[in-house]
């Protein structure tokens, strides 16, 4: 598989989780793990450019496909990717657990709708929980992500 | 000081590493940490006739399996955290159990394996034999007592403890009304999005435990890991690194992980990390708010209470580690911002066969007040009055303050308003909150509430200017995710007048920060900020001193600004912060940073040695702050909701917050803690409830079930603030981490009530619950 663009050799371990070979065969530590039955949405990563639960797939069924997590999504001394930004500048994060996740899926979103409605905001996230913000800031940061992925 | 810093919307520091997927959760570090599972009890209450653990240690890949005779530890009770005179049957569970399990989830083995998924093999593999014995689960049948938790605790009762203010009995005697209520809160729990875990490494090299854990105090957890290993505490560190979130029970001493992984580490030679999965997370770990009400008021004619008598029991779980924070909280805040002249409170703590309770952002807050605006909403509609008038008429006046309550706080000190203005903040509310929506099945809801905030004993801070100019500060206590590196930064950088961004804070890692107490009940503003203010003004004045001499000036006439030390009206003459540093540790091989600016000013001479008896070098200080009361913050939440009358959906048509925690540090920092709250305080009201059946069985352990909100349930929500400083601590502040929580339960019940126009007289409701209460009417 190509994890950010970088290709991995073949997974050893068949019961292998898509979530844990991320963060702990090949330390990418940013896909957090909060539920590992699908719910919380912390480990969401991009599969073949959209978002799916990496706790919920084994790491085989990633053989020959794309996978962004996001590490991916600006490289160390790099600015900040849009949605990233975002979050930081409408305090869309509290302690950061879920936040990978949420970033994922706002990425994910604004592929789809890169003008979202208030609707579709809050059903883009509602795959997502996070305990600390209580998601007015989050849905503040996807409007504002909209509108820095237009600059 | 100036203040540019403080009070200003500073954007956290913090955000780069997060959002960039570079933090740094327990769980991520590894360094070849063999990895663990914990073998639980499934039964609530069971003796344990035997553990064969024969085919658990044939597994390959199993490094070490443990139970409690294996630990040199094994058969000492757990330390009950706060002891407290009228907890007379204190118990703490045994970090494995042996004997009894008396909940589910307790833990009986620990597996260390070369990788998580063959401990859970293995984990499986061990057998225990258990013989089940009958089980208490409601803090009624506690009381009822038909059958015991603890065989030597006579009918479950852990503690009881009666207070009164005034005399009761009489005023209610000569109250033209009186009327009883039964008012009920379940269990919740707090369920941060990063559960639990703990990674340990023991170096014989150098003598070394390091152990990081995600917990909320890791002070006490080094104090306690080296009491129980025997080691001097300079040879333990412990680091909550970045924490997923705590909201209370990730504060503990100790759950079982956090002794289990540093013991293995040390027996094995090798690091060891365990983390805890979801659906171990939901018994495992503390939960709090199960409490049954009895309450009888008394009050005249025009709604103003006279008298009131709450007598209730307390779900304290199988165990009391936490002593009885909890019930003391309760029983401090029922009166709230309310005048009580005579209140009689008598509460039994009861054990029940349940996962211990401890505090959860609220803390025991959330019941007092649903108990409190229950009984008025009751003399309302006793009296038809509007429920808005009936609270002014009994708010404590803004003229009040100092205002004692009459009763003890969790510190032993006495319950004292030290500021505030409630009247104020149920006008503001009413105002926010504007004209009642149009439709049918509409309610509102109002709460003003109070919360104690910024309990001692202390907090320290350490602050330290580089030679480079920039500054770097420590304290003790975590955080998961308060922003405690950015508003500390704004607390030093006024202090020194220099940049926000030249400022540098560390906080939960006893490497850099010995002493201290936790990061919980609102308190980390109040006390590790007012440390920071200590500390960071040692610093400025050591500065000064030292620039004076350099400046030939008086200190009085220096001021610190721009990064500099400088004569105040007189700009142009001052000396960079940084050469005062390199100045402040006289030696021969200066080198770095502001060496260069320092070698433009020779200090004047002066008698004696270079560094004078009683002198430090380095420009930096530790300092402290104690305090001996409580900060109250209070506010007021207000709220329109309609309920669907066939689905009984909730819909919450618009939710105001006023706000008052003294002065605000970092606004942007308040409305998050605010918004936060409100959000768990919704959930908890309607959509979460841990539902444990007879047994004891936590049916619901997963988040398919036990629903927490996602965006689409939490509305947006108008916050104000009004600022009443406190007068306890220099920087006037008080804390704001559990406001968003403690009227919301309160709020929708109010409002619900009138939409359906049937009695709440319980929390959490749910669109179930409230179709059994509209159809048991009709």
């Amino acid at each position: 598989m190509r994890v950010n663009g970088v290709a991995h050799p073949p997974v050893g371990d068949s019961r292998r989780l898509l979530s844990d070979h991320l963060r702990h065969d090949l330390g990418l530590t940013g896909t957090h793990v909060g539920c590992e039955h699908g719910v919380c949405g912390c480990c969401t990563v991009l599969f073949d450019g959209a978002p799916v639960r990496s706790c919920l797939m084994l790491a085989v069924q990633a053989e020959g496909h794309e996978v962004t997590t996001i590490e991916g999504l600006a490289a160390p001394g790099e600015p900040l990717h849009p949605v990233q930004q975002a979050f930081h500048e409408c305090h869309g994060l509290q302690c950061g657990f879920c936040t990978p996740g949420f970033v994922m899926s706002v990425v994910g979103l604004l592929r789809e709708h890169p003008n979202p409605t208030p609707e579709q905001v809050n059903e883009g996230i509602s795959g997502n929980l996070c305990r600390c913000t209580g998601y007015a800031s989050i849905r503040r940061a996807v409007l504002r992500a909209a509108e820095l992925s237009q600059k | 000081m100036t203040t540019r810093w403080f009070g200003a919307p500073v954007q956290r520091v913090e955000d780069d590493r997060l959002l960039r997927g570079r933090g740094q959760f327990t769980d991520d570090i590894d360094e070849g940490a063999l990895e663990s599972f914990i073998v639980r009890s499934p039964f609530a209450h069971a003796r344990i006739k035997s553990i064969d653990v024969t085919a658990a240690q044939s597994v390959p890949g199993v490094v070490a399996l443990y139970l409690a005779a294996d630990l040199p530890f094994g058969s000492t009770d757990l330390p009950i955290l706060i002891p407290h005179p009228n907890l007379t049957h204190g118990r703490t569970q045994r970090c494995l159990a042996s004997d009894v399990v008396r909940y589910v989830g307790e833990a009986v083995a620990f597996v260390v394996a070369d990788n998580r998924y063959i401990a859970e093999d293995a984990a499986d593999l061990v057998e225990v034999e258990y013989e089940p014995l009958p089980v208490v689960i409601t803090p009624e049948a506690a009381a009822a007592a038909e059958h015991l938790v603890h065989d030597d605790v006579p009918g479950n009762v852990a503690a009881e403890m009666l207070q009164e203010r005034g005399n009761v009995q009489e005023a209610l005697a000569r109250s033209s009304h009186r009327k009883r209520l039964r008012l009920r809160f379940e269990r919740g729990a707090a369920s941060p999005m990063e559960a639990r875990a703990v990674w340990a490494r023991w170096s014989e090299a150098e003598h070394r435990l390091t152990v990081y854990d995600s917990t909320q105090s890791p002070t006490s957890i080094r104090g306690g890991l080296a009491v129980l290993f025997g080691l001097p505490e300079s040879d333990v560190d412990v680091i909550a690194p970045d924490v997923g979130g705590g909201f209370g029970p990730k504060i503990m001493l100790f759950y079982p992980d956090e002794l289990l992984v540093p013991f293995a580490a040390m027996r094995l030679g090798r690091p060891v990390k365990w983390t805890e999965d979801r659906q171990e997370h939901f018994t495992a770990v503390n939960q709090e708010r199960g409490q049954v009400h009895e309450v009888e008021v008394g009050f005249d004619g025009e709604g103003r209470v006279l008298a009131l008598n709450d007598d209730f029991v307390h779900d304290a779980g199988a165990y009391t580690p936490y002593g009885i924070i909890l019930p003391i909280i309760t029983a401090a805040q029922v009166p709230g911002p309310y005048s009580v002249p005579n209140y009689r409170v008598r509460f039994r703590d009861m054990y029940t066969n349940a996962t211990p309770t401890s505090p959860y952002r609220g803390a025991g807050r959330p019941h007092a007040c649903f108990v409190m605006e229950r009984t008025l909403d009751a003399i309302a509609a006793e009296l038809g009055l509007d429920r808005v008038e009936v609270r002014r008429r009994n708010l404590i006046a803004a003229d009040q303050f100092p205002y004692e309550v009459g009763v003890a706080w969790q510190d032993g000190n006495r319950v004292v308003y030290d500021s505030g203005n409630y009247p104020a903040l149920v006008d503001r509310a009413v105002e926010m909150l504007g004209p009642r929506p149009a439709g049918d099945h509409i309610g509102m809801g109002l709460s003003p509430y109070v919360e104690g905030t910024g309990v001692g004993p202390y907090e320290g801070a350490h602050v330290q200017v580089l030679v480079s100019g920039k500054v770097v500060a420590a304290t003790g206590i975590p955080s998961q995710g308060q922003a405690h590196a950015t508003v500390w930064a704004q607390i030093v950088a006024d202090a020194l007048g220099v940049d926000v961004a030249d400022v540098e804070v560390t906080s939960g890692d006893t490497r850099k920060f010995q002493w201290g107490v936790g990061t919980f009940a609102s308190r980390g503003a109040v006390m590790a900020g007012n440390a920071m203010a200590v500390a960071a003004g040692m610093v400025a004045e050591k500065a000064k001193h030292i620039a004076a001499d350099l400046l030939e000036a008086n200190p009085a006439d220096l001021e610190l600004a721009g990064g500099r030390v400088r004569v105040k009206g007189s700009p142009e003459r001052g000396v960079p912060l940084a050469a005062v540093a390199v100045h402040a540790n006289p030696m021969r091989y200066a080198f770095g940073g502001g060496t260069e600016a320092a070698t433009q000013f020779t200090p004047r001479p002066r008698p004696g040695p270079p560094l004078a008896v009683g002198e430090q070098p380095g420009l930096e200080a530790t300092g402290y702050y104690s305090t001996t009361g409580s900060t109250w913050a209070a506010g007021c939440h207000a709220a329109y909701v309609r309920v669907d009358p066939k689905t009984f959906r909730l819909e919450i048509l618009k939710y105001v917050v006023v706000h008052d925690c003294g002065r605000l540090i970092n606004p942007l920092v308040v409305q998050g803690q605010i918004e936060g709250g409100v959000a768990q305080g919704i959930g908890g009201a309607f959509y979460e409830r841990l539902a444990y059946d007879a047994d004891g069985q936590l049916r619901n352990a997963s988040f398919m079930e036990f629903l927490m909100p996602y965006a689409t349930e939490i509305p947006a929500i108008e916050i104000d603030h009004i600022e009443t400083p406190s007068p306890l601590n220099p920087l006037g502040i008080k804390g704001a981490g559990e406001a968003g929580v403690i009227p919301v339960g309160a709020v929708i019940a109010s409002a619900v009530e009138e939409a359906l126009g049937v009695p709440i007289n319980e929390m959490p409701l749910s669109p179930l619950k409230l179709y059994e209460l509209v159809t048991t009417r009709s």
